[in-house]
């Protein structure tokens, strides 16, 4: 058996491509693909709970935990060296999700939804009413460093762009390993009938609880990178609303591979851009839209037409 | 003893705000088992449709007396035009899907509602102070109180008193029990469940639309405000117990008075109170205290 | 023979009604029981008391001398008692072949770790060899959702019979099936089952398939039981004729099993 699917090594396969992109590229753009990798992350997170049928309207949670322990690290203890920082949020994370996870473990549908959203809004809170981590305005993060390396300027960019790539690029292997295997099997089926899945000896709740601690982890990598890449953290990061676009871009792009919520966040942002400038208060109602119009027509995604035209290609090949 | 009034005041203040922002989202789910998360941009279209009314209005330099009638009519006309709209013109086509779907269809219905709000009345902040200003305060205890407050309190009782009549003591609120206990079966003896859900949504809607223009002239009315009052209102609904209207007022009380009691005694927990009630809530009834039966699967 | 599960006094209450009362039953290993009752009568509450689904308000379940009453359903699977459902449970987005592949991935659970792909190709055999046994192989890449009433009990069965259990309860195996195939479908059902010495108890309205198929019948009758025994001794009894299978029910020779048997592979 090989040891790589297809996706795989797609993955394998990005990683020069988008080193190529980052010297080929106009910087602008390049910042464009760097913010959208780190967001990717929890976009794809909120993907493999809604595998399970979960969909978390506070997935901004972890990616403000992230954000802000790469930012209190170097507010406070003067750390900006990326791997401890990536290091002391997974601890953080796994902690928080590991005690929430007891609770939201038992909800399904729109209580999970609810819930997650709560949850998350109570960091939201915290943060806001926070004088010492700049109330609602959050604040700066330095220069990351790269055990004891501290690259500046250009070099700086280019070190932190190139990790960002294969960190992303290593969870997105990670999770399309996780949803092959056993529990990822069983989240599909929790999906489907909650209630087989006992009868068949499997307890969902345990499934569910790690599902959840997961997606909180590689949200806050997603968190420590994205805030590294743009400086500056917010509690904004914390709101529903940003948690409420990871759930766009993933109605939008479909479930049906590790590859569309990541792409997709990519297209969203590039998107935002043009039509913030364009029309600033019209970029929630065409995204408003854009989700009605997916569910009605196109319940599985962008990812489902890429699938069909692939296959459609694949089935002329030999008839050529 | 300012303090304990202070607090009992303030508590029920928020407790009349806190129900009458939420209590259209419980009724909607109850009848229709969909969570409106556009709840908020229906809250947002009432309160800045009184503020701008009230505004041309004391242009004109009359009584501010008939405000009081203007407001609840802005509310009554947005919520019940818009909420007629979004009902007829999409929900209908969705009904039968999964609650978690809806979820996400009123989700982005509320990205339309927000900014349609900002491509009608911009993305500056409204004030229209003068009907809480106008009635004055009175002393309680020696704490000034506004009478607005006591106004809206008012209000809130009386809408809770309204639904509760409306919903035991009528033939349509009882017919309306039948539907939510079974949809097919009332279908089946000539009930007419399409027209019940369209009234429910529509009362939904207009009662976050009264709660939003209610609130206005206690606020300055600014972008995102939806957003804000959508996750109070989920607080309030999960405490009670969702779907329940009685739930909702105990829910109220409850965040209400946590959040007056940090507000007086350790202000810099005042929001997260409201979640600590909430996470304790759940911990010993983990859908609410009135939450409504789920009936035996196989 | 030995008994693998015994219930006693086994009480289950919802506020004033009561939904069993006083169960004593025991089941020998690699047993084949019939139960009968109208609806509401209790069978498929005693099934969701020894599966876990409901907590008998009490009495004991001893299952292998040990007590279950009140464990969850998942260790009580795991302990060896598997059930199929009235109304199918299944995955019905997806296909027959995935549905078994789940079972058999919760099944193997703990064998392989988190980043190993579940499925592999001896799995994917094993799957295909389950759904020989039941024969619906041919439906394998069919999604549930397609499938007819009767084939979904099939996959239903089928699923339950993943984890290997040592008892094994069918609630109303036949219902959904037409009225010509029941029999062959019982006895495709029983044949599959026996081949692995479970002990199976099923629930079943029409008496021909109690004769035909089980040597020992059960009746309940308003949350208790009427009688307990050999089949045609319970199908004669004067209670059971009166409440549970009425007066017009005419005893027939026992059909030939072994006939239909032949039909059924045929």
């Amino acid at each position: 058996m090989k040891f790589f699917d297809k996706t795989e090594w797609s993955l394998l396969y990005a990683l020069p491509v988008l080193i190529i992109l980052l010297f080929a590229l106009p910087t602008w753009l390049v910042n464009y693909v760097q913010v959208s990798m780190g967001m990717g992350l929890v976009a794809l997170a909120v993907m493999i709970q809604m595998r399970a049928g979960l969909v978390s309207f506070g997935q901004g949670l972890y990616f403000c935990i992230g954000g802000y322990t790469a930012g209190m690290a170097s507010k406070f203890w003067n750390i900006s060296d990326i791997f401890v920082i990536l290091v002391i949020a997974i601890v953080v994370t796994v902690a928080v999700s590991g005690i929430l996870g007891f609770l939201l473990r038992r909800y399904r549908e729109i209580f999970f939804a609810m819930l997650t959203l709560a949850v998350s809004m109570i960091l939201f809170a915290l943060l806001s009413s926070s004088h010492e981590l700049g109330s609602t305005d959050g604040f700066n993060l330095p220069q990351a460093s790269y055990l004891g390396w501290h690259p500046e300027g250009e070099t700086g960019s280019t070190v932190l762009f190139i990790l960002t790539a294969i960190l992303t690029l290593a969870c997105a292997i990670l999770i399309n390993r996780f949803l092959r295997g056993p529990i990822g099997k069983i989240i599909e089926a929790i999906r489907e009938n909650e209630l087989r899945v006992e009868y068949l000896g499997a307890s969902a709740h345990v499934s569910v609880h790690v599902l959840y601690m997961i997606a909180a982890t590689i949200s806050a990598i997603g968190g420590v990178l994205w805030s590294m890449a743009l400086g500056h953290v917010t509690p904004e990061m914390a709101n529903w609303t940003t948690s409420g676009q990871f759930v766009f871009i993933v109605i939008l792009a479909g479930t049906g591979n590790v590859f569309a919520p990541l792409v997709g966040t990519l297209i969203l942002e590039v998107l935002r851009v043009y039509a913030v400038e364009i029309s600033p208060n019209t970029w929630q109602m065409i995204l408003g839209i854009v989700m009605l119009l997916t569910i009605v027509f196109l319940p599985k995604g962008l990812w489902s037409l890429f699938e069909r035209f692939v296959k459609r290609l694949s089935s002329k090949e030999p008839a050529a | 003893m300012t303090t304990t009034v202070a607090i009992i005041l303030d508590g029920f203040g928020f407790a009349a705000w806190l129900f009458l922002s939420s209590v259209g989202l419980t009724l909607i789910y109850g009848v229709m088992r969909i969570l409106n998360i556009s709840h908020g941009g229906f809250y947002a279209l009432g309160a800045y449709s009184a503020a701008w009314a009230v505004g041309l209005y004391t242009q004109t330099g009359n009584t501010i007396a008939l405000t009081y009638l203007i407001i609840p009519l802005a509310a009554i006309i947005v919520g019940t035009l818009t909420g007629l709209l979004v009902e007829r013109g999409l929900l209908r086509f969705m009904y039968g899907h999964e609650e978690v779907l809806m979820v996400l269809v009123t989700y982005a219905v509320f990205l339309i509602l927000e900014d349609a709000t900002k491509l009608i009345w911009g993305t500056e902040s409204y004030v229209a102070y003068q009907p809480a200003y106008w009635l004055g305060t009175i002393d309680v205890a020696g704490i000034p109180y506004t009478i607005y407050k006591f106004l809206i309190i008012g209000i809130a009782l009386a809408v809770g008193a309204g639904l509760y009549w409306g919903l035991n003591r009528t033939r349509a609120g009882k017919l309306l029990l039948v539907v939510i206990h079974d949809r097919e079966v009332s279908a089946a003896l000539g009930i007419n469940v399409t027209l019940f859900f369209t009234v429910t949504f529509v009362i939904g809607t207009t009662l976050g639309a009264l709660g939003g223009a209610l609130t206005a002239p206690e606020i300055s009315v600014v972008p995102g405000i939806g957003a804000e009052v959508i996750v109070m209102a989920f607080a309030v609904i999960v405490i009670g117990g969702m779907g329940s209207v009685g739930g909702a007022m105990i829910g109220a009380v409850i965040v209400g008075f946590a959040r007056a009691l940090s507000v007086h005694l350790y202000p810099p927990i005042e929001m997260f109170s409201i979640y600590l009630v909430m996470a304790m809530v759940l911990a010993i009834k983990p859908y609410g205290l009135f939450a409504l039966a789920e009936g035996r699967k196989i | 023979m030995s008994v693998i599960l015994e219930t006693k006094g086994l009480e289950k209450t919802f506020d004033a009604v009561v939904a069993a009362h006083n169960i004593n039953i025991s089941i020998d290993a690699a047993e084949v029981i019939g139960v009968i009752g109208s609806n509401g009568a209790g069978k498929t509450t005693f099934v969701n008391m020894v599966t876990g689904y409901l907590t008998p308000s009490s009495g004991e379940i001893l299952f292998q001398g040990k007590d279950i009453a009140g464990l969850p359903t998942r260790e009580i699977t795991q302990m060896g008692i598997c059930r199929s459902f009235q109304i199918p449970q299944l995955f019905p987005e997806l296909t027959v072949l995935d549905n078994l592949l789940i079972a058999l991935t919760i099944a193997n659970r703990g064998r392989k770790g988190w980043l190993t792909p579940a499925v592999d190709e001896a799995l994917t055999d094993k799957a295909m060899q389950i759904l020989a046994r039941f024969k619906i192989e041919e439906h394998a890449d069919k999604l549930i959702t397609t499938l007819a009433q009767g084939v979904r009990k099939l996959v239903d069965i089928a699923m339950a019979t993943v984890p290997e259990p040592s008892l094994l309860f069918l609630d109303e195996p036949t219902s959904g099936v037409s009225a010509e195939e029941k029999m062959s479908f019982m006895a495709t059902l029983i044949d599959a089952l026996q081949a692995t010495d479970t002990a199976v108890l099923f629930i079943e309205h029409d008496m021909e398939l109690i004769e035909a198929f089980a040597p020992r019948c059960i009746a309940f009758y308003e949350g208790t039981i009427l009688a307990d025994g050999d089949t045609a001794g319970v199908l004669d009894d004067a209670k059971v004729r009166e409440f549970v299978i009425g007066s017009e029910f005419h005893r027939k020779a026992t059909p030939d099993v072994a006939d239909i048997r032949e039909q059924a592979k045929g």
